[in-house]
């Protein structure tokens, strides 16, 4: 008998070891979010957010070209990258067995398994080093390049679900195969595919590494694509590895910025698929 | 060792749906009761709270008694944990570990709670596996992994996996629903000779089976209890109508 | 006429709509390997100027365009081991939790927890660890081991707050959303009838834990662990934030070291000719090692959630956390 109150104690004592690494990773994301909230909401204010960088030592100062540049980086890389992952993923779902969707798929995989360093890398090569210049243009190729295989493998897993019986009704009534996706399943898909984007954008927004190798940063507006521009995530980088007091009050008000953001892309995809999960 | 079980107004709940409704029922020690009625009538469910697996999932509310020997086994100072080691349960898909040979397939219960080990633990196990009829199948490949076996080997492992620790009942739920009728019929084989030293309840979705192995037949019906009674006269003159419908086949 | 046209067209009239999908998927195709291709041509001089001794020398000087990998290759595996060393337990300690252990309510809130903490950028840890964690750790812990344990190599002082421990410590909690989450998609893989077998042969809820559901993930788990220290092999900014950058191979825990990630981001921006060639050829050991390590995981994971044989109650693993967890990307 004592053997199995031993036993029991053993159980209890690993369950509660279990129970406190939960504890213990919930608490790391409360003391990150609430740093970023205490030091990040002194800094944020409306000029903050619509003004350029002032010099050290100058008061005032904003992120305004950062918040324009990580917008406009990110929508390249979503103007690039969802065309082009759904209509790669509507090739995958169209023809699952052929040699270039196993290639495709084989590829995808190893894009995602690449640190997004090597991405940065690999555009300041191909683009900043032929051209010369850093650029807002490169940046946001390579957060298309990022975002392509996410996009791809969770579209094609979307298209996936929409029953085959579905198609074969739309194909009888005597539509055509890019028809039946068009109008049938892609639309039927369209949840799914927006959780996907959202997510995608959310990582995106907050890549400094190939956004740094490819856009670098600026202090000015930005005026065409092929300035560099500053973003979010590297202007936090900058002013935080910076030694100046006010820069490093101005990178946790940034990351305010960038976090509620992101959070916010990550809770509105989790309702996404909470309502729709419900409706079904 | 062999212990009766009676089950006294015995009401379950899953949320607010009602899956049993005030079932009793009275299990004789070395007789094998079957358990019929159509799919999702409540029989596993019944069969379940025996050996108290509801417990794993907290949206079940238990109401009434069920005495196995002299013991509510219900009751608040009841543990599950040692009740299960007294109540041997056989599922319907076999379920061997699959990471574990099929020696210690066997010996995974004698392992937990410290009956054997070495010599006597190598006996144990050969004594369990002769019993389930498996001994001259697997002497050889002891150290083969479970899941190697054929689907009715493998449910013949798990019966000598229940054996091991020697339990006072066992519950069978559809043993045999996903075998073949060679396999099933050697596990039907096998329970009579169970019934020799155990109280058996068995759920079964197969009519002639219960005929051929139970001496005792429950019908249950929408989560009721329609009917119990020695299963030779119950097959030949039903009481109720119910029963009588669902045993000629013009039911479920 | 205009009739028949109209019947005919659909049937054999796809347009190059076909084509268009096909492009996209072979372009997926083209991108990846051009840039393997595209590292590879950047490191070739590098190579030819150094071969295999780049490996095994600890020289890096940019004046007398000496390269060497040994400081950041040492840096990054012993930063990624401390991080795999903590936040291994951690995680299947909290997987544990929230597919064993949790009551039925807290286990969504709790998963999705676990991956808004995934959902924090890398730059935001880096922020995070240079001004909240590193400061405590200087005068907390840092000073503690430098006090009582620095009479060890491994823990001689002075405890700076940056370094090798703090960017471990930094990483860790980056790879604890990816062990977590994958590690509880193994275990919700393994089949519910084991469970309730284990239990019904008398066993503890903590039993069958560590006798059926940990066995049966293994396997899986070990993919997890390796998933995670695939990303805190690639993982960058934060580390180039939080470990001091001294490109050297350091003498203690609490010293100061470069890592791959963190000396290509530290030098890229000024660098050309064999340094950049260098810094290439860096990366390419980086996308070697980190992709290998990678697939690895990924094959062991899918092993183990798609090869156990579907349970009679049906508890599909979740895709979507998969696909998502399988990313290097952050």
């Amino acid at each position: 008998m004592a053997s199995k109150k031993l036993r029991k104690a053993t159980g209890y004592l690993l369950e509660f070891a279990c129970l406190l690494s939960a504890l213990l990773v919930m608490l790391t994301l409360c003391l990150i979010l609430y740093y970023i909230f205490r030091r990040g909401i002194a800094a944020v204010n409306i000029p903050f957010l619509t003004s350029l960088p002032t010099p050290v030592g100058e008061p005032g100062g904003g992120i305004g070209n950062a918040l324009i540049g990580s917008a406009i980086m990110v929508g390249i890389g979503s103007l690039l990258a969802i065309p082009f992952g759904i209509l790669a993923a509507i090739y995958l779902d169209q023809n699952p067995k052929s040699k270039l969707a196993a290639a495709t798929r084989f590829a995808n995989r190893v894009l995602t398994g690449i640190p997004s360093l090597i991405i940065g890398l690999f555009v300041f090569t191909v683009l900043v080093l032929r051209t010369g210049n850093y650029s807002a243009l490169a940046g946001g190729i390579a957060l298309a390049v990022m975002m392509i295989p996410i996009i791809t493998l969770s579209a094609e897993e979307m298209l996936r679900l929409v029953p085959n019986s579905w198609r074969e009704a739309s194909l009888a009534l005597g539509a055509s195969k890019k028809q039946t996706v068009l109008m049938l399943v892609l639309p039927a898909a369209t949840g799914g595919l927006v959780v996907g984007i959202m997510l995608a954008v959310a990582l995106a927004a907050g890549q400094t590494a190939p956004v740094l190798l490819t856009a670098l940063t600026s202090r000015f507006w930005l005026e065409n694509l092929q300035q560099p521009a500053a973003s979010l995530p590297v202007l936090i980088y900058t002013y935080a590895s910076s030694p100046f007091p006010d820069w490093q009050e101005q990178a946790w008000g940034a990351a305010l910025v960038l976090v509620t953001t992101i959070l916010a892309l990550n809770v509105a995809a989790q309702l996404f698929i909470a309502v729709r999960n419900r409706r079904l | 060792m062999t212990q009766s079980i009676a089950v006294q107004d015995l009401s379950v709940w899953f949320g607010r749906h009602q899956v049993l409704k005030n079932v009793s029922l009275y299990a004789k020690p070395k007789e094998v009761t079957a358990l019929i009625g159509p799919s999702g009538c409540g029989k596993t469910t019944l069969l379940r709270c025996i050996n108290r697996l509801h417990d794993l999932y907290s949206n079940a509310t238990i109401h009434g008694k069920i005495m196995v020997g002299t013991e509510n086994i219900l009751g608040v100072n009841i543990d599950p944990v040692e009740l299960r080691r007294r109540v041997g349960m056989i599922f319907q898909k076999p379920n061997p570990f699959p990471h574990l040979s099929i020696f210690e397939n066997v010996a995974a219960g004698l392992r937990l709670h410290g009956l054997a080990c070495g010599r006597a633990a190598a006996e144990r196990v050969e004594a369990c596996l002769r019993k389930a009829a498996l001994w001259e199948e697997v002497k050889d490949s002891l150290d083969r992994p479970g899941i190697m076996l054929s689907g009715g080997q493998q449910q013949r492992l798990c019966i000598a996996r229940a054996l091991a620790i020697e339990p006072a009942v066992f519950l069978m739920d559809e043993p045999c629903a996903s075998l073949d009728p060679v396999s099933t019929m050697r596990i039907e084989e096998l329970i009579k000779e169970l019934r020799e030293d155990y109280t058996v309840i068995i759920v079964t979705h197969n009519m002639q089976q219960a005929a051929r192995i139970s001496q005792q037949t429950a019908f249950v019906l929408n989560g009721e209890l329609v009917e119990a009674g020695p299963t030779a006269e119950m097959f030949i003159a039903a009481k109720d109508d119910r029963t009588e419908a669902y045993l000629t086949g013009q039911m479920g | 006429m205009a009739a028949t046209k109209q019947t005919t067209r659909p049937q054999n009239g796809e347009g190059v709509f076909p084509y268009l999908t096909a492009a996209a998927a072979a372009l997926i195709l083209l991108l990846t390997g051009s840039i393997l291709l595209v590292v590879l041509w950047g490191a070739w001089p590098a190579w030819q100027a150094f071969g295999p001794a780049f490996l095994a020398t600890s020289v890096w000087d940019p004046v007398q365009n000496l390269y060497g990998a040994i400081p950041a290759v040492f840096g990054t595996l012993v930063t990624s081991l401390i991080a795999l060393a903590l936040a291994g337990p951690l995680g299947i300690g909290t997987a544990i939790f929230l597919s064993e252990l949790a009551p039925p309510w807290l286990k969504k809130p709790a998963s999705f927890t676990v991956e808004l903490l995934a959902a924090v950028p890398s730059v935001v840890f880096g922020l995070w660890g240079l001004f909240v964690l590193a400061p405590w750790f200087r005068v907390g812990p840092g000073q503690f081991l430098e006090t009582n344990l620095g009479f060890l190599p491994l823990f001689q002082g002075p405890s700076l707050g940056i370094g090798v421990l703090t960017a471990g410590l930094v990483l860790a909690m980056m790879i604890l959303p990816t062990i977590t989450a994958i590690s509880r998609e193994v275990i919700r893989a393994v089949p519910q009838e084991l469970r309730e077998a284990m239990f019904a042969l008398g066993s503890t809820r903590w039993e069958m834990i560590a006798k059926v559901v940990l066995p049966t993930g293994k396997v899986g788990i070990t993919g997890a662990l390796l998933l995670g220290l695939g990303r805190s092999f690639g993982e960058a900014i934060a580390v180039t934030m939080v470990i001091g950058n001294a490109n050297l191979i350091p003498s203690s825990l609490l010293a100061p070291a470069q890592t791959i990630a963190s000396l290509i981001v530290n030098e890229f921006p000024e660098a050309f000719d064999l340094q950049l060639s260098a810094l290439l050829l860096l990366g390419l050991l980086l996308f070697i090692i980190t992709l290998a390590v990678n697939m690895i995981a990924v094959w062991l994971v899918q092993r183990t959630t798609q090869g156990i044989p579907s349970s009679q109650e049906k508890r599909p693993v979740k895709r979507r956390t998969l696909r998502r967890f399988f990313s290097n990307g952050q």
